[in-house]
């Protein structure tokens, strides 16, 4: 049937309505569009009104109701995102959006473009501690392999998502389904991925993970031999013993080193599992979803029995997971058998001080991509004058109004949590690409000698008058103002 | 699973917004919180096979509608063409004219079998399925277009009203019109038949060869459109007085065939600044008629709400 059309016709396949979209127009739902023979999402073109007063509780990104006042624009501090704004793709052409305004006194230059990103991924930072899956296995996608188990981190495990050869060097399908994971990632929705030999996870940006069905509530406080050298001040006196259960290192209060230096009595423990160094033992249980990440539904398991010559009728013995979650106080009676009671107050206070030392458990994405030639020369006539002002902290790089963090080296590579940017900050093209919107803000004078495209600087009141396409949104209080002036260069100090 | 859907509440937190490809839904509830999230999670349940079920049958969906169309199996899709059959032999229609508010009330109808609310809207980018209990009430106010939310009227629904369906329709909207209006807003017992109404309306608010008026066959702009290559409206000039009136008048005459029929209950015609009113006739506001409107036609909302009564 394709043939039918003329050439630039091209068919829209994001949703099963499948529309004929000619040049220039856009689909049933408005929301993608044939741009240059391309299949582009078209949502409004996001600009951000500084959030009043910062710790202001706004509600982020909230969609501004009633008409707008052109004439309050003056006054207000504006910044025109990337997100909608359009792109140079695949053609070397200026950017969109070259917007000038005044900013504390000086003139400053924004280059909004949508970058067309084949080299990009996301890292996710999972927080839990349990075992995700083996280092360097595959993360697949509706069982396609588009990224890796990488390094695990402190109480988190990490995954590197998509990069070029997921998204263009496997087979199409490969490319397709890494390409949609990561656009849901981005965007802030659920994802279901699974490891090789490893878990299956549900996870979606700022939100907790949920790892083989379980969902994680909290990070746990440390390893049980750290939760011990954080808390053995506060159980010295008000208990013989402690235990800190754990899937990693168990702690034992009396052997360990900040035992020992508050002068707790040998008390006769005696725990299953590998001893590392004193107070510390590894694999005391196999991994699960009870005590501390372990499969322990009760502790006692893990305790051989008391030895006579140290332990003592009546010693006092907690037992406590890392994450404060389950706990247990137990009394030795004559013949040196722990005997379960209620918690003692006194302890209590100390569970519940795990427990608030916890933090929420979340899985956290990491955008991370290259702003390659054709996005550059959008920006100016000599690409790599603009990597050199970014590398020199003069050209400040945002996406969506979002702070990033540009890798030293060669290039822009840059990374971005997408929590902070708008809402369906993300799109995609059939190449498969993602589409993400970049902003570069730098000095009107520095952009002039960079070779910038002078003749296309608009100032952002002409932009703002064109209200066609345009939302305003407010600005994330926790994002620095992604306008403020930035510093000053060699020749101007 | 459908995992093209957007599900989520909006950042009031009160309403509930639901999108898939071109179908975009802003859904209201009122009554106890339980009872509303209820509702809540019918719509969501029932929304996601809903662009599926309707893209199952899509060529017949785009076709005119004619006395031997064949039948339809979905339900939506039932819907849409019985709002559209009633006008297939007089003009070029064909069951898309009804698709916004057919999903609006399968939508509603979902919300309304799963809780006992107080009152519910379910809005399909301006066609706007109404749950009302007795006593209840919605305000409602019209705009021109949706990047100029200025209220060029308002007026309220009650239960009592034999008003269940709200539609606009017009050239500047999502959907292409053979008319000129900037906006016909159109209540009637049903969003589906309200929808069907909008588009014959403003398709007929009109000024022929008119020179400030440029019409594109609606296969150039949009290859499969079920329009085919009829002349859409894409841009209309500064008109004078008389003729706004004109042409508004030409579609006030064609409203007040469908009232007399009991199609719509009224209307409100808008083009460059001017509004034409079509009341609710006399008749229609009689309580009787009104029972038995709403028994006969409300058909999925009256049998949904005895099974919830049930």
């Amino acid at each position: 049937m394709s043939d039918v059309f003329p050439k630039d016709t091209v068919r829209c396949d994001a949703c099963p309505v499948l529309c004929y979209i000619k040049l220039g127009q856009t689909g049933a739902c408005d929301r993608y569009g044939n741009v240059a023979g391309q299949l582009v999402r078209l949502d409004p073109h996001i600009v951000l009104d500084r959030a009043k007063s910062q710790g202001t509780p706004l509600v982020p990104f909230l969609e501004r109701e009633g008409e707008w006042d052109g004439s309050l624009m003056k006054s207000k501090e504006m910044f025109v995102t990337a997100i909608g704004a359009g792109t140079t793709y695949p053609d070397y052409k200026p950017a969109p959006f070259i917007v000038s305004s005044e900013v504390e006194g000086v003139d400053m230059v924004t280059v909004v473009t949508e970058g067309i990103f084949s080299y990009c991924g996301v890292k996710l930072k999972i927080d839990t501690d349990r075992h995700v899956g083996p280092e360097r296995n595959m993360v697949r996608a509706k069982g396609e392999p588009i990224g890796h188990v990488t390094t695990a981190e402190y109480g988190s495990q990490m995954l590197s998502l998509g990069g070029v050869h997921h998204l263009t060097g496997g087979s199409k399908s490969e490319g397709r389904v890494t390409c949609e994971t990561l656009l849901d990632l981005c965007n802030g929705k659920e994802v279901a991925l699974t490891i090789d030999e490893g878990a299956s996870l549900t996870v979606a940006a700022g939100r907790p993970p949920i790892v083989n069905g379980q969902r994680e509530e909290r990070m746990r406080v440390g390893c049980g031999s750290a939760t011990i050298g954080m808390f053995a001040k506060q159980w010295f006196g008000k208990v013989d013993e402690v235990v800190v259960v754990d899937d990693h290192i168990t702690g034992v209060l009396s052997e360990h080193q900040a035992g020992k230096m508050l002068g707790v009595r040998e008390t006769g423990i005696s725990l299953q599992g590998r001893r590392s160094t004193p107070g510390r033992y590894f694999q005391v249980a196999q991994p699960g979803t009870g005590w501390g990440g372990t499969n322990l539904s009760d502790p006692l398991a893990i305790l051989k029995p008391f030895k006579a010559k140290a332990a003592w009728p009546h010693l006092r013995l907690l037992m406590v997971s890392t994450t404060g979650e389950h706990f247990a106080y137990y009394e030795l009676d004559e013949s040196l058998r722990p005997i379960e009671r209620d918690l003692p107050e006194p302890l209590r206070e100390s569970v519940e001080r795990i427990r608030e030392n916890c933090e929420p458990a979340l899985t956290t994405v990491l955008f991370m991509a290259g702003a390659g030639g054709s996005l550059r020369a959008g920006a100016t006539e000599n690409p790599v004058k603009l990597t050199d002002s970014v590398k020199r902290s003069l050209t400040r790089v945002t996406a969506g109004g979002a702070p990033t963090y540009v890798w030293p080296g060669g290039g822009i590579t840059f990374m971005v949590d997408v929590s902070r940017m708008p809402e369906k900050a993300f799109g995609y093209v059939p190449t498969p690409a993602l589409v993400a919107p970049i902003e570069f803000t730098l000095k009107k004078s520095e952009y002039a000698a960079l070779g910038g495209h002078m003749e296309f600087v608009r100032t952002l009141d002409e932009v703002m008058r064109e209200k066609q396409r345009q939302r305003q949104l407010t600005s994330l209080p926790e994002n620095p103002w992604p306008l403020k002036p930035t510093p000053k260069s060699e020749e101007e100090a | 699973m459908n995992t093209r859907a957007t599900i989520r509440l909006l950042p009031d937190g009160r309403r509930l917004h639901l999108s898939d490809g071109p179908i975009d839904l802003i859904i209201g509830a009122d009554g106890a919180s339980k009872e509303a999230r209820h509702a809540y999670q019918a719509a969501a349940h029932r929304f996601v096979t809903i662009l599926d079920e309707l893209c199952d049958e899509l060529p017949l969906l785009r076709a005119r509608a004619t006395l031997d169309s064949p039948r339809l199996k979905g339900h939506i899709a039932r819907r849409m063409s019985d709002a559209v059959s009633v006008y297939g032999e007089r003009c070029f229609i064909t069951p898309m004219a009804a698709v916004a508010g057919a999903v609006s009330e399968a939508v509603l109808v979902a919300m309304i079998e799963a809780a006992q609310l107080d009152r519910a809207y379910v809005n399909n980018g301006g066609d706007i399925a109404l749950h009302l209990s007795p006593g209840q009430s919605y305000a409602i106010g019209m705009i021109e277009r949706p990047e100029h939310p200025s209220l060029f009227g308002k007026f309220e629904i009650s239960a009592s009203v034999p008003v269940r369906g709200i539609a606009t329709s017009g050239w500047r909207g999502r959907s292409f019109s053979l008319g000129i209006a900037d906006a016909v807003t159109v209540l009637a017992r049903n969003a589906a038949a309200a929808d069907a109404a909008a588009t014959i309306i403003a398709n007929s608010v009109n000024l022929p060869d008119h020179p400030a008026i440029r019409r594109v066959p609606a296969c150039e702009i949009s290859p499969d459109s079920d329009l085919l290559d009829l002349p859409v409206t894409r841009a209309v000039g500064p008109l004078c007085t008389q003729e706004i009136f004109q042409a508004l008048q030409t579609g006030a005459t064609v409203a007040q065939g469908l009232q007399a029929k009991g199609w719509i209950h009224s209307a409100a015609l808008y083009l460059q600044g001017r509004v034409l009113l079509v009341e609710p006739s006399p008749q229609l506001a009689g309580v009787e008629l009104c029972a038995a409107i709403a028994e006969e036609a409300n058909d999925g909302l009256a049998r949904s709400q005895r099974n919830a009564h049930a």
